[in-house]
C-alpha cells in the first residue's frame, strides 16, 4: 500500500469520525434538553443598533 | 426534562450566539465568492472571447452592485436570520418567503457540492503533480476516484466546525479567504502587473469579440460567478453584535473586494494566456495556469494553496448559509418544525447543519461540476429576481423616515429597475446555454409551491410569521 492509499484511508476514516461525532452529539443533545427548549428560539429578538448595551 | 449537559440557564431561550463583527460578514460574503475568481468565470470567455467576459465582468458587477446596496438596506433593517426569506415575509407573504428559502437553500447547497468537488480534484491534482503516477482509489485500482476521500473529508471537516460554533467558522473564514485574495495580488506584483509590456501579452493576446454581441450576452451566465453568493452575508444577520452596522459595512466592503478581485482576475488571465485556453470547457482553474505559464515555481505554489483556500472558504459559507436558510423555514414551520432546533451548548442550527450534508455529498460525488453550479446559478437568479420587488415594497410600506434603517441605499428605484433589467437579459443569456435546465427548474418551483399552498401552509403559526417591531405599514 503506498502513501497515497494511505491517506486516502486516513481521509475517509477522519470523515467518518467527525460525521459519527456529529450525529452522536446531536443525539445525545436531543436525548437531553426537551424539543420546547431546543425550540424556542426566537426570531425579531435583535437589538439593531447596540443601544441597549449603550443604555440609550 | 432529563440531565443538563451544557451551561444554559433554564427557562430561557436558546439564541444563536450573537458574536460576529464586519470582519466576519466580509469573510462570509466574500470567502462564499472568491472561488468564482479562480475557476468558472472563464467560460464566459469561451462564449464572447476575452473582451466579452471583460464586459460581462463590468455588468453583472453591476448587477452585483445594485444587490449589495438594496440588501445592505433591507437586511440591517429585518436582522434575521434566513435572510432574505425572512425579509419575502415581512414584505411580500408566505409563498414568495417559501420560494426564497428554497432559492437560497438550493443556490449555497449546490455551491458547496460543487466546491467541496473542486477541492477534492485539487488535492488530485496536486497529488499527481507531486507523484505523476496516478493514485490508486481503495475501491479497486480501476476507479481513480482518490479524490472522492478529500471532498468527503473537506465536507466533513467544514460541518464539523460550523457545528462546533459561528465564530470559529467565520474566524477561519476570514484568515484563508484573505490569503485566497492576497494570492491574486502576489500573482499581480510577481509578474509586474504594473507594466503591461514587462510579462503581460495583452497587446498579442486579445482580439475582437470572436463571437460578435450575442456571444457577450451569452458570456453574462458565467459572469456571474466572479460575485455569486455576496448577498449570503444576510445570513448572519441574527449573529452580527450590531447588524445595522456591521451587514451593511461587511456587504459593501465585501463587493468592493470583489470588484478589485475580478478586474486583477482578469487582466492577470487575459495578459498571460490565450482566450481559447482560458474559454475551453477543461479548464479547471485559469489563475493556477496563469501562475504556471509564468514560470515561477514558487508562484505556482502560491496560487495552487489560493485555489485550494478559495474553494474551502466558499465550501464552508454555504454550509453556515443554507443551513441558516433551512433552520429559519423549520422555525416559522415552513418546515418540519424539528429542524428549526439551536444546539444549547453550541448555539448553531445543529439539525439543519447534519440534515444537509447527505445531500451536498451525493451532488458533490455523483453529479458535474457545470450542473451543480448551474443549479445554483439559476436559484441565485431567481434570487435576485426577487430583490427589486422586495425592496420597491420594501420602500413603499415603510418609506424612509418611518422606521430606523441601517444603511439606505442611494438613487431609490434606479437601483431596483438596473437590478430586475440585468436579470432579465441574464435569464434570455442562461436560455441560450441551458434552457432546459431553467425550464426544469422553474418547474421544480411550480411544483414545491403547490405543496406548500395546499399541503404545508396550515401547519405555520400565522401570527407569529410577522416579527419585527415596526409601525403599521402604510396603506394598510
Amino acid at each position: 500500500m503506498g502513501i497515497w492509499s494511505i491517506l486516502e484511508w486516513i481521509a475517509w476514516a477522519l470523515s467518518a469520525l467527525m460525521l459519527i461525532w456529529m450525529v452522536m452529539d446531536a443525539w445525545k443533545v436531543s436525548r437531553n434538553y426537551s424539543e420546547a427548549q431546543l425550540l424556542s428560539s426566537r426570531e425579531g429578538v435583535d437589538d439593531l443598533f447596540g443601544d441597549q448595551k449603550k443604555g440609550a | 426534562m432529563a440531565d443538563i449537559a451544557a451551561p444554559q440557564p433554564q427557562g430561557h431561550n436558546i439564541q444563536l450566539l450573537k458574536v460576529l463583527g464586519p470582519v466576519h460578514v466580509w469573510a462570509l460574503g466574500v470567502g462564499i465568492v472568491l472561488v468564482g475568481e479562480f475557476m468558472g468565470w472563464n467560460y464566459g470567455v469561451g462564449k464572447g472571447g476575452a473582451l466579452g467576459a471583460l464586459i460581462a465582468a463590468w455588468v453583472i458587477g453591476l448587477l452585483y452592485t445594485c444587490v449589495a446596496m438594496i440588501d445592505s438596506e433591507v437586511t440591517s433593517t429585518v436582522a434575521a436570520a434566513g435572510g432574505q426569506y425572512a425579509q419575502a415575509k415581512h414584505t411580500i407573504g408566505p409563498l414568495m418567503a417559501f420560494n426564497v428559502g428554497l432559492y437560497l437553500v438550493l443556490a449555497y447547497t449546490m455551491l458547496e457540492a460543487g466546491d467541496v468537488q473542486v477541492a477534492g480534484q485539487l488535492v488530485q491534482i496536486g497529488v499527481n503533480r507531486v507523484d505523476p503516477a496516478e493514485p490508486l482509489g481503495i475501491f479497486g485500482e480501476a476507479t481513480n476516484h482518490f479524490w472522492w476521500s478529500f471532498t468527503i473529508l473537506s465536507l466533513m471537516f467544514l460541518a464539523w466546525l460550523n457545528y462546533r460554533g459561528v465564530f470559529m467558522t467565520l474566524t477561519v473564514n476570514f484568515i484563508i479567504t484573505f490569503a485566497a485574495f492576497c494570492s491574486i495580488i502576489i500573482l499581480f506584483l510577481g509578474v509586474q502587473g504594473w507594466n503591461p509590456t514587462a510579462q503581460l501579452f495583452h497587446k498579442d493576446l486579445l482580439v475582437p469579440l470572436p463571437y460578435g454581441w450575442i456571444g457577450v450576452i451569452a458570456s453574462l451566465h458565467f459572469g456571474i460567478w466572479y460575485y455569486l453568493g455576496i448577498e449570503g452575508t444576510c445570513q448572519a444577520a441574527e449573529e452580527v453584535r450590531s447588524p445595522g452596522r456591521a451587514l451593511p459595512l461587511g456587504t459593501m466592503t465585501g463587493i468592493i473586494t470583489l470588484l478589485i478581485a475580478a478586474a486583477l482576475t482578469w487582466y492577470l488571465c487575459a495578459g498571460l494566456l490565450p482566450w481559447e485556453y482560458v474559454g475551453w470547457d477543461l479548464e479547471l482553474a485559469p489563475l493556477y495556469d496563469a501562475a504556471k505559464i509564468s514560470g515561477k515555481g514558487w508562484l505556482e505554489a502560491i496560487l495552487f494553496v489560493g485555489t485550494l483556500f478559495s474553494a474551502i472558504a466558499s465550501a464552508n459559507g454555504c454550509i453556515n448559509d443554507a443551513a441558516r436558510a433551512w433552520f429559519s423555514m423549520g422555525r416559522d414551520r415552513y418546515l418540519p418544525a424539528w429542524f428549526g432546533a439551536v444546539h444549547p451548548k453550541y448555539r448553531t442550527p445543529f439539525r439543519s447543519i447534519l440534515f444537509l450534508i447527505p445531500i451536498a455529498a451525493i451532488f458533490a460525488l455523483k453529479v458535474p461540476l457545470a450542473q451543480i453550479i448551474t443549479f445554483s446559478i439559476l436559484s441565485g437568479l431567481l434570487n435576485y429576481t426577487f430583490m427589486p420587488i422586495n425592496v420597491w415594497k420594501f420602500r413603499k410600506m415603510w418609506p424612509l423616515g418611518s422606521i430606523r434603517r441601517g444603511f439606505e441605499h442611494p438613487f431609490h428605484p434606479i437601483p431596483a429597475i438596473v437590478l430586475m433589467t440585468l436579470c432579465i437579459c441574464t435569464y434570455f443569456a442562461v436560455y441560450l446555454g441551458y434552457g432546459r435546465q431553467l425550464i426544469a427548474m422553474m418547474a421544480f418551483y411550480w411544483i414545491v409551491s403547490l405543496w406548500f399552498h395546499f399541503r404545508r401552509y396550515k401547519f405555520v403559526k400565522r401570527g407569529d410569521q410577522f416579527t419585527m417591531n415596526w409601525p403599521r405599514p402604510q396603506g394598510y
